[in-house]
């Protein structure tokens, strides 16, 4: 489905290696992302797949005795991330993140879009506006929660409250978005409408997906690569993954063997 | 099929919740003693303070004539040492709890300090004020005054605030904060904008049962120098006048609820024990709007918070 030869570069791992103090827990990983195209991690529980993802924006740096080695080169800049030079804030401000479980503040469904604004000095309270309404749009939410801004992001439902939660990380307009298992709190029906939305986002944003669920990373993603004890066993296109995968390890999991 | 024919299970069942029944008389009485005493306590105080309680006892100075006195500058000195005690121990208590929560990297030190803030809250309160009569009214040169005692009782509560906060701020989960961070926030920016506006319920119950303890400390204001007898008011924090603010009454001595009761109790007449009952009367009253305080609180801020 994805011509790789067309699609250019967001982001590359280059012989990266991540250590929990002196546990490994990410072995020398090589893997490309494609802009503007949805790469998806799989593989079984603990097999790191998290733990990469969460390089992407050092969300690692906030907790002590973490390591890491290699390097994530983010382009067109072609700087490296995980340069200790290279501030977080910095990293964070380009690549916005949605985790696993809802996780609204516990303000105003405005508040909740309009934070990582805010955190970007912008005040004026029409522009705010205009970019609050804006990510509610792009993440499908606008139309349910357009005549109750101001009410709390909790009494929204499970699925609202994720949808919620990629707003806010649209609203700054990142590069990239890191989706950290983002259904596997909600229920079917929550999760189709995220499913889909994802699929929308990639007109306008590079996404990288971890997800534990096999038909979500069929249905969505255009790259896959299938993780296992902190390798990239396989990358490639998700068809070619799906249908005709090079590694035995792939197949068995695919098929549902061990996992 | 059990191993047992339903008649000797049904006797065995019986026999084991005879315990059921028997545990919860023990229990039963075991509250009533503890309830029956406090309401009796109260009740008799009540009996012997009740009638005292007028217009007039909050407005009067304490005098010879038992039915002349009243608790004004009790009342007044009470509500200005908690004034500074609140204003000096809630800023250090809760940047210290979000120093030692957010800031200190976790390490044997801070497990010496936090062990040490934890013990700190049971030290015996005279200690404090023979720390307090060292530290402010002699080494500082505060004098025996509201100031001075306001700080003693500020470093009484410390351990509560500092305890209270850490504990408000570790019960908000780790997901909001990362939540927070991966926007681009800095530290502060979570602090602020998060941790703190969060855990605020938490904080302010801390501050409540810290203060509701300090409102009733005798010990380390008599061991600072507190007053028994005081005839007359702190100068007015707020002027007519320019600059319309004054802290002269910072430096004035002083008297508290606790004291001006002790001071009663200790009179042979029996009239004065009746305005000491009075007084305990207004002092628990004072405790229970502060306890209600802390409730309403409570369920104001955990209203808007389900994590």
């Amino acid at each position: 489905m994805s011509e790789n030869a067309m699609d250019l570069l967001k982001s590359e791992a280059k012989n990266l290696n991540f250590y929990y103090g002196e546990y490994q827990a990410l072995k020398n990983i090589n893997l490309t992302v494609a802009e503007k195209r949805i790469t998806a991690l799989i593989g079984p529980s603990g097999c790191g797949k998290s733990t990469f993802l969460r390089c992407f924006n050092r969300m690692h740096d906030l907790y002590p005795g973490n390591r890491y080695d290699g390097q994530i080169t983010l382009y067109p800049d072609d700087v490296n991330i995980l340069n200790p030079k290279i501030d977080p804030i910095e990293v964070r401000m380009r690549i916005g993140m949605v985790f696993q479980k809802p996780n609204p503040f516990p303000k105003t469904i405005y508040e909740n879009v309009a934070y990582g604004l805010r955190v970007r000095g912008i005040s004026n309270r029409r522009k705010l506006d205009e970019k609050v309404e804006k990510a509610l749009c792009g993440a499908a939410l606008w139309n349910e929660v357009k005549d109750r801004l101001n009410s709390l992001a909790f009494n929204l439902s499970g699925g609202q409250q994720q949808r919620l939660c990629i707003a806010r990380a649209l609203a700054t307009d990142p590069e990239m978005m890191l989706f950290d298992e983002p259904t596997s709190a909600l229920d079917p029906i929550a999760t189709a409408s995220i499913e889909e939305l994802i699929a929308q986002l990639k007109e306008q944003v590079t996404i990288l997906i971890v997800t534990h669920n096999m038909q979500q990373a069929a249905r969505v993603s255009d790259y896959t690569a299938f993780m296992h004890m902190g390798e990239v066993v396989e990358f490639a296109d998700t068809n070619t993954i799906f249908t005709n995968p090079s590694q035995k390890r792939t197949e068995d999991y695919i098929t549902g063997r061990y996992g | 099929m059990p191993g047992m024919s339903v008649e000797v299970m049904r006797g065995l069942i019986a026999r084991r919740k005879r315990w059921d029944i028997i545990f919860s008389i023990i229990g039963l009485f075991a509250m009533l003693g503890g309830v029956v005493t406090l309401v009796a306590l109260i009740a008799a105080m009540a009996i012997d303070g009740l009638p005292r309680i007028s217009w007039d006892f909050f407005t009067s100075f304490p005098s010879r004539h038992a039915a002349k006195a009243g608790i004004l500058s009790a009342w007044v000195g009470t509500t200005l040492v908690m004034m500074v005690t609140v204003l000096s121990a809630v800023p250090l208590g809760v940047a210290a709890g979000v120093y030692l929560e957010e800031y200190a990297t976790k390490n044997w030190m801070t497990d010496l300090i936090e062990i040490n803030v934890t013990n700190l809250a049971g030290v015996p309160s005279i200690v404090y004020g023979l720390l307090a009569l060292g530290l402010f009214v002699y080494q500082l040169d505060l004098g025996q005054s509201i100031l001075a005692a306001g700080l003693t009782l500020a470093i009484l509560i410390l351990p509560v605030v500092i305890v209270a906060t850490r504990e408000a701020i570790r019960s908000i989960p780790g997901t909001i904060r990362e939540g927070a961070f991966a926007l681009g926030a800095t530290k502060w920016q979570t602090v602020s904008q998060h941790v703190l506006p969060y855990s605020t319920a938490g904080i302010l119950t801390g501050v409540i049962i810290g203060l509701s303890r300090a409102i009733g400390e005798t010990a380390p204001l008599i061991t600072i120098g507190a007053l028994t007898y005081i005839a007359f008011l702190p100068d007015t924090p707020f002027k007519g006048e320019f600059p319309y603010v004054s802290f002269d009454w910072l430096t004035s001595a002083f008297t508290v609820m606790p004291i001006q009761m002790f001071n009663w109790v200790s009179r042979p007449q029996e009239e004065f024990h009746y305005n000491a009952a009075a007084a305990g009367l207004v002092l628990i009253v004072m405790t229970l709007i502060m306890n209600a305080l802390a409730i309403y609180i409570r369920y104001h801020f955990r209203k808007r918070i389900k994590w």
